[in-house]
């Protein structure tokens, strides 16, 4: 065994060990880190890896929650087939978005990315005789087992957390040291070059994109059976910024870094939030200043002052 | 084997090349000087689909490239190493390799010549590009490019601000790559680099056909040197 691989299954039996010692708070906490760390791991693939800067990930986060949540509520679907309509609805929604949005480079895509993530958040609420709008709505119990299994149980949601989690975590692994995903990085790199040794560099992106909104349907998707709750705000600008910010403060381009940086900032908002009112200007302050001194990210300056081989 | 003909490009509105012809034959290098501005590296951009000519053909054995996808280019056997590297800084030089070898499905014994040929490289396998010197930077340029086993090779002022052991060591290359039969295109400034490898010598003036030599001719009356190029 090789030690990326170490150190990735290392990371996943932590989490394990977690599970048995953790007090109920911050057990709740850690499944729901572990789920949206999925969505950031996603947003990672395309940012970190390929160069794409997404403003619109929301859009893909929500389409996996509505897939399945609507699916489920309004046309009787079981979990898993609901759960994985939600993963196939934000695939096939970033691979659309994709044929479009990379006609554009840039800030251009930046600003395409929010304009179809804004469309998608206005389609929920126009709808909301389905989607119940702004309000959202609460999937019903048999929404949320599968088998004997009922996710609304702490110890199924923090165990099927998990299962996910590591999934996506060895998957990513995979992707990522695989050819295309060195075909990823030198399009990331750069471009030109890439397309001068022969890579059509168009298809390279677009297949990190829509395998980005694979992970982040499977995190939407999946937060919506584990939390019980599918609502607009997940679609809204927020939520596509934050895997931005979970990205850029573990590091960008590293396949843990998303994970540390959800971690982070979810401990560091619960922390302030308890000292002090004016918590988002702690947070504001904490993320300037580890955009000034820690450009690359935690894991990206662990990685370059202690352990260059951490992929 | 690759030609130019009546090639006017440019960036936008604003032309740099009139008319321009250039051709290269199968083991023959032909070295493509000029001032700066001339208009070198808009035409190696040209013929690598990178900038679309406004008129002009660019065939390469016998079929028409000029319209072709930039990224199918490379695929029918162009190598291209652009002036400053542009290496993939942040994979090693393994993947550097290996990511040439990928696109037209080399294998083991592509790697192996091309690692015989900067045996250097073999030695820094798992380092990353960007702590490679600049002379090695450039051998990896050129690896990777070799990796497309390419039948001809672009090459844009590849000696820029190399020692001159490296130096060296990219004219002995391009001999060996033209004992192989691999038609090459130069940009050079320098004319000693120039004597050593090149058959014909193309002279660029504001982005037009100044004049053609041989190395020969060009051995015997110096004189376009210092009339094109001002050296």
């Amino acid at each position: 065994m090789n030690r990326n691989l170490a150190l990735h299954l290392a990371v996943i039996a932590a989490l394990y060990i977690l599970h048995l010692t953790l007090p109920a708070y911050h057990h709740g906490q850690v499944a729901r880190i572990m789920v949206l760390a999925v969505f950031a791991m996603g947003y990672n693939i395309l940012f970190g890896y390929s160069g794409l800067l997404s403003l619109g990930h929301a859009m893909f986060f929500a389409a996996g929650m509505y897939g399945m949540g609507l699916s489920a509520q309004h046309l009787g679907f079981a979990t898993l087939p609901a759960f994985l309509i939600g993963i196939l609805c934000a695939t096939a929604l970033a691979f659309v978005v994709g044929l479009l949005a990379l006609r554009t480079i840039g800030v251009g895509f930046m600003i395409v990315t929010l304009m179809f993530a804004q469309a998608g958040y206005l389609t929920i609420l126009y709808f909301g005789e389905y989607t119940r709008g702004d309000e959202g709505f609460v999937l019903t119990n048999t929404a949320r087992n599968f088998g004997n299994l009922d996710f609304s149980t702490a110890d199924t949601r923090y165990l099927a957390a998990l299962c996910l989690f590591s999934g996506a975590l060895l998957l990513k692994l995979l992707i990522v040291r695989s050819k295309r995903g060195r075909v990823m990085v030198a399009v990331r790199e750069n471009e030109e070059r890439a397309r001068m040794l022969g890579y059509n560099t168009w298809s390279t992106k677009l297949y990190a994109l829509t395998l980005s909104g694979l992970f982040s349907g499977a995190s939407g998707a999946s937060y919506a059976i584990l939390f019980g709750y599918v609502g607009a705000s997940f679609a809204a600008v927020p939520y596509s910024i934050f895997p931005l910010l979970w990205v850029l403060v573990g590091g960008a381009g590293t396949t843990l870094g998303p994970v540390i940086g959800t971690a982070f900032m979810f401990y560091l908002i619960d922390y302030a939030s308890g000292v002090t009112d004016a918590y988002m200007l702690v947070v504001g302050v904490t993320l300037v200043l580890i955009t000034l001194f820690v450009p690359g990210g935690i894991l990206g300056l662990v990685k370059s002052r202690f352990a260059r081989w951490i992929p | 084997m690759l030609k130019l003909s009546g090639i006017n490009a440019g960036y936008g509105k604003n032309q740099v090349l009139f008319e321009l012809d250039l051709s290269v034959d199968k083991g023959e290098v032909l070295c493509v000087m000029g001032r700066n501005g001339a208009g070198k590296t808009t035409a190696m951009k040209t013929i690598m689909g990178l900038i679309q000519p406004n008129s002009g053909q660019v065939e390469f054995e016998k079929r028409k490239i000029s319209k072709l996808a930039p990224h199918t280019i490379p695929k029918l056997g162009i190598g291209y190493i652009p002036q400053g590297r542009r290496l993939f800084s942040e994979l090693t030089v393994a993947e550097n390799i290996e990511i040439g070898l990928m696109t037209r499905k080399k294998g083991k014994a592509t790697r192996d010549k091309v690692l015989d040929m900067f045996p250097r490289l073999g030695e820094r396998l798992k380092q990353r590009a960007d702590t490679l010197s600049g002379g090695e930077q450039q051998q990896l340029a050129t690896a990777r490019a070799l990796c497309l086993e390419p039948s001809v090779l672009l090459l844009d002022e590849p000696t820029e601000g190399l020692q001159p052991s490296m130096t060296a060591l990219i004219r002995e290359t391009v001999l060996t790559l033209k004992g192989e039969g691999v038609g090459i295109i130069l940009v050079e400034q320098r004319e000693d680099a120039v004597r050593a490898v090149a058959d014909r010598v193309a002279f660029i003036e504001n982005g037009r056909n100044a004049a053609t030599h041989t190395i020969e001719e060009l051995t015997e009356d110096p004189s376009p040197f210092r009339k094109h190029v001002g050296i």
